[in-house]
């Protein structure tokens, strides 16, 4: 058995329609047991990685196995192993949410009592016991991404790849969606998630990959990549609109890295937040400018982004699903 | 992989199982959707009333058939099952958009199974069909000659003939970008095909550049094939010309079609 749940090598694709390289010889390990995080933005790879995953779609390049077997060659042994579940919520309409697990139990050839057995546990377990029998046209977004994700784990499979399961969600199902995670990991599961949330993927993986473009531009556990920044960011908040201007005057100098005024607020990137805290505080305090609030922020994932890619990850807004699958 | 939860099975009864399991999904889909069965069924029953009652009086069919109605029937009969090829197109290119069929490729279920599933829920379909149809006609004076094995040969033959159609169209619903655009895709074939034939007219009354192909196309063969032995008249080698083609499309189009299944997006 394989040391990794999941493992490529130099894994590319090109696609034939506009020669669009969706992946670039991407490389990568993912440990058992924990959530992987896939980052990106929309068109960066990690859809078009999930299905190669998946078995769904052929690399043009390069090879992965999950859980030890070949994508390509060993095509039905990944599909016993694996689970797939995702933004596009693949459910029938026209089934009942019992009858699409079973659907789905039947054609992992697993037996009929559990299969029966299992549908009503997953129904339970996620909340839908009562709407199991109804059609899935009353069911709300937050329900059918959880039917999605009970289909996927119909056959108990050890891996688990979710192409960005909350986008579009509400907050609270997608903190129930969260707990539904945490939960399956600790009962052993490996989870490759991808994701353009970074507060999805700060809470939820372990280690982080992020792409752009086709290619892995950082990766590491999400404090390291906070770290790679090695600053903090001082926000100066101010009572008016002309004492952040002055203010901002006195204290610009104090960084060499990054500094802007947006209204009242001036916010200060450092290396040395703590002193150059009270460095500003003393200017203001000299020249009598009252200053209304004072904070010093770590930098979030949404920091590391932008620095890496110059973009924030939820830039874009998909509309055409079909077209964003193909794009990926 | 073999655990207690997987169920022992050989391979092809597993292909037998994946099929039915499909096929049992879409069965569903149009017990639930009302207005899709209504549509089947009525659409036909409407053509039947048009053309026995409203232009049935103004067809002369010669002497052979007894009366319109006997060259009628057999006709609708062909013309609904051939519409219901477009049926597999559509359902195929509805699964593609919301991304069932990628689901699928995911699972471990045998490959042509989506297809497969989806041609026998169309015959399914085609079955009903043909006993509602059969009803109606003889209500509205039907009268075949040919005797009831006879009839049973000829619906064989109907049904083996629309399914066969079914896996081309197949092909359709899988390249087209949406249902829309297969139901679209599937116009141009299927008009030609049933009207410009010997479903509703005998081909004689046609103009001759016209009967060149109304005569020999594929769809005129099989309405020749499935009158002549309804009604126990002549029918020349059309059955085993309707035969031909029917297996000449599946042959061809079935193996494009599940090769194009695997990469479809």
């Amino acid at each position: 058995m394989s040391d990794f749940a999941v493992e490529t090598n130099a894994l590319g694709r090109v696609f034939k329609d506009g020669n669009v390289q969706a992946l670039k010889g991407v490389s990568l390990q993912v440990p058992r047991g924990q959530v992987f995080g896939l980052l990106g933005p929309n068109g960066s790879g990690k859809t078009t990685m999930i299905r190669i995953l998946s078995t769904t779609l052929a690399p043009t390049s390069g090879s992965a196995t999950v859980d030890g077997f070949d994508v390509v060659k060993q095509a039905d042994d990944v599909r016993r192993r694996i689970g797939l579940a995702g933004q596009f919520a693949t459910v029938d309409e026209n089934l009942t949410g019992f009858e699409n697990l079973r659907m789905i139990g039947s054609l992992n050839h697993l037996k009929k009592s559990y299969v029966v057995a299992r549908a009503h546990e997953l129904l339970e377990r996620f909340n839908l016991a009562e709407a199991g029998n109804r059609m899935l046209k009353g069911y709300s977004g937050g329900m059918r991404r959880r039917l999605d994700l009970a289909a996927a784990l119909m056959a108990n499979p050890p891996i688990l790849f979710l192409d960005e399961p909350t986008t579009g969600l509400d907050p609270q199902s997608r903190q129930d969606l969260w707990t539904i995670i945490e939960q399956l990991v600790e009962e052993g599961t490996t989870v490759l998630l991808t994701t353009q949330y970074l507060e999805e993927a700060d809470r939820l993986a372990k280690q982080l990959v992020v792409l752009d473009k086709g290619s892995i531009i950082a990766q590491g556990t999400s404090a390291e990549l906070k770290a790679t920044l090695g600053t903090t960011v001082l926000v100066l908040t101010f009572e008016t609109t002309a004492d952040a201007r002055r203010g901002f005057e006195l204290v610009m100098n104090l960084t060499q890295k990054k500094a802007n005024i947006d209204g009242t607020i001036v916010e200060l990137t450092l290396e040395d937040g703590p002193r150059a805290a009270a460095d500003a505080l003393r200017r203001l305090d000299a020249e009598n400018i009252p200053v209304a609030g004072l904070s010093l922020r770590e930098p979030s994932l949404d920091d590391v982004f932008l620095t890496l890619t110059g973009s924030r990850p939820d830039e874009e807004v998909v509309v055409d699903t079909k077209k964003a699958r193909k794009a990926h | 992989m073999t655990t207690p939860m997987h169920a022992e099975k050989s391979s092809l009864r597993w292909v037998i199982s994946d099929v039915l399991t499909m096929a049992q999904r879409n069965i569903l889909a149009i017990i639930r959707i009302p207005s899709a069965l209504v549509f089947t069924i009525i659409q036909p029953i409407m053509f039947v009333l048009l053309f026995r009652y409203v232009f049935g009086g103004a067809i002369p069919v010669g002497t052979t058939f007894g009366n319109y109605v006997n060259y009628l029937i057999p006709g609708i009969l062909v013309q609904t099952t051939i519409f219901g090829a477009v049926g597999t197109a559509i359902g195929l290119a509805e699964d593609l958009k919301r991304g069932l069929i990628e689901r699928f490729r995911a699972l471990p279920m045998a490959r042509m199974a989506v297809l497969a599933g989806r041609t026998v829920s169309d015959l399914a379909r085609n079955i009903l069909i043909l006993l509602v149809i059969t009803g109606v006609g003889f209500a509205v004076g039907f009268r075949p000659g040919g005797g009831f094995v006879a009839y049973v040969q000829a619906s064989l033959l109907m049904l083996l003939f629309a399914y066969c159609l079914s896996w081309g169209f197949a092909y359709i619903g899988l390249t087209a970008p949406n249902p829309e655009t297969a139901q679209a895709m599937t116009f141009p074939l299927i008009f030609p095909l049933t009207f410009a034939s010997s479903i509703f007219v005998p081909v004689a009354s046609m103009p001759h550049w016209l009967q060149v192909f109304a005569r020999n196309q594929p769809v005129s063969q099989a309405a020749e094939a499935v009158r002549g032995l309804m009604l126990g008249i002549p029918h020349g080698q059309s059955t085993y010309i309707s035969l031909a083609w029917g297996l000449a499309a599946l042959l061809i189009l079935g193996p494009l079609s599940t090769r194009r299944y695997r990469t479809a997006s």
